[in-house]
């Protein structure tokens, strides 16, 4: 639960986070007074008002910012710089067009450590690696094509290899979806669904999406508008595996009822 | 059929151009000193055909040398430039300070420190046809997307890392759409610079051939130097499309 530091499961804990993003016309507060606790293994989900400083969050846990007061503990250690035990994918896929999409998904090994070592000795091996993973998120036989020869449901689907081949703790998705269709979108959630139970990272997924965060997440924080911080923690006891159908059962609807309640409580405020 | 016409048409324009020049000489009787007729350009053309080769080889190759130079200046220059907002901004009111001064003012200076020939023509096409490299340089590199940025500083990546893995492939498609532009702005800065102080070259030959009244010799002249203009800049152009095929056909992937 949130706001109780364990030391022993965690892995990362957010302890009354304070940030201010100092801007031409003075500081911005972010953030204040988060806290936040995720276990290990765990899927997380943050949800709240735009401009609540999700993203915010995404770049304290990732070591790109630093807090201005409180702190931020991952693995049992003080975030002072950038974590790398994590990945990370975004609203926009970001695939370099230059690059085939196995290259693409490769990017990562060549700059952590211990890969960035070995990359041009194994290439072949980070190669094989590489084409599993594309075939475990369906782009099968699409590794030598160009990001711009593939969908955009596609492409999200290679921003989330990239994000993984480097077997990162730790997964950090801003609104990976937002950009897709619905039926894409849904197809998508049960790609992250079964990477999530086959390789057993942690995920903190920022999204806007209250269906979403309900069907994929064990527990979901929900943020208060500007300066944000954790107002509400909800547990999701949906059984797993979970289906797409239980998105039509009442006691997802209600999840998602009470969450959207919630969050127009919090806009008005 | 269509895309047969389409392939003819710059031939056919051309051709079109110099057939209306020809007409407007021959029904006005324009005086061959106003304008000369292109058939009289053509066959003064023919007639200095040693001449008029020997200093177009002097254009073309101080032109491609001062060109060389805003390649290299330019590209370290850009890199400079691109990589740290604090550099960006203290030196860029000083490089479009140094952009707005006309070169042709830059000339005379260069002549005391050089001499009249082809040195001052080789740094005034280099000193006109750099700052468009720098900018589009610069630029490839300051318009990185910031989210890619985060996705690989979160791995520990360096600011080298990044440049050497995003920043520079991305300015390619930037640096070699300025060469195009460049290539041609350094024939100006060539002629510019022959056409005072100079012995040889296309601009050496016009001015001389104008005070001799050979108006003939002056258009050839002017007509060699769009055909090597046009040639080089076929060449910047075929090298852009090989070298970023992925741009033209993605669009920066920024579509989403």
């Amino acid at each position: 639960m949130a706001g109780t530091v364990d030391v022993v499961n965690d892995l990362v804990d957010i302890d009354d986070v304070t940030l201010t993003y100092k801007g031409a016309s003075g500081g911005v507060l972010a953030l204040r007074g988060t806290t936040l606790a995720v276990r290990r293994g765990e899927f997380t989900a943050v949800v709240g008002p735009s401009g609540c400083g999700k993203s915010s969050l995404m770049k304290l846990v990732t070591g790109l910012v630093r807090p201005d007061y409180g702190e931020i503990v991952i693995f049992g250690d003080k975030v002072h710089g950038p974590v790398k035990i994590a990945g990370m994918a975004f609203q926009n896929p970001n695939l370099l067009p230059w690059r085939k999409v196995i290259d693409n998904v490769l990017l990562p090994l060549e700059i952590v450590e211990p890969h960035r070592r070995r990359f041009r000795r194994d290439k072949r091996k980070y190669r094989e690696q590489a084409r599993a993973l594309l075939a475990t998120v369906g782009l099968d036989g699409f590794g030598d094509r160009f990001p711009w020869e593939l969908s955009g449901g596609m492409q999200q689907r290679a921003s989330l290899c990239r994000a993984l081949i480097h077997e990162p703790a730790l997964l950090m998705l801003d609104e990976p979806f937002a950009a897709l269709d619905a039926f894409t979108r849904e197809e998508l959630w049960c790609v992250l669904r079964d990477l999530w139970e086959k390789i057993g990272f942690t995920v903190i997924l920022v999204t806007h999406d209250l269906r979403e965060a309900a069907f994929l997440a064990d527990n979901i924080h929900i943020m208060s508008a500007r300066p944000g911080r954790v107002i509400m923690t909800r547990h999701v006891d949906l059984p797993r595996p979970r289906d797409l159908d239980i998105c039509f059962e009442p006691r997802f609807t209600d999840i998602v009822h009470q969450l959207r309640t919630k969050i127009a409580e919090v806009r008005q405020a | 059929m269509n895309t047969s016409l389409e392939r003819m048409s710059p031939w056919l324009f051309t051709l079109g151009i110099f057939v209306l020049w020809e007409a407007v000489c021959r029904v006005f009787k324009v005086d061959q000193f106003i304008l000369p007729a292109p058939s009289a350009t053509f066959l003064a053309m023919a007639q200095y055909r040693q001449a008029l080769l020997r200093h177009s080889v002097v254009t073309l190759w101080t032109t491609m040398a001062g060109f060389g130079l805003a390649v290299v200046f330019g590209i370290i220059l850009g890199l400079i430039v691109g990589w740290s907002r604090t550099i960006y901004r203290g030196l860029y009111p000083v490089m479009i300070g140094f952009n707005s001064i006309p070169k042709v003012a830059i000339v005379p200076i260069l002549v005391v420190w050089f001499g009249i020939g082809e040195i001052p023509a080789i740094l005034t096409a280099f000193l006109i046809s750099f700052f468009p490299i720098v900018v589009n340089v610069a630029t490839g590199l300051a318009t990185m997307e910031p989210e890619l940025e985060d996705v690989l500083r979160a791995l520990g990546a360096s600011k080298l890392d990044i440049m050497l893995k995003v920043g520079i492939p991305r300015t390619q498609p930037y640096l070699f759409g300025s060469l195009k532009v460049a290539i041609t702005l350094a024939f100006v800065g060539t002629v510019v610079s022959e056409t005072i102080a100079a012995n040889a070259g296309l601009g050496f030959l016009m001015v001389q051939a104008g005070s001799n009244f050979q108006m003939p010799l002056v258009f050839a002249g002017l007509l060699l130097l769009a055909v090597e203009g046009i040639a080089m800049y076929a060449v910047f152009a075929y090298v852009e499309s090989y070298f970023t095929r992925w741009a033209f056909r993605s669009s920066m992937s920024a579509a989403a």
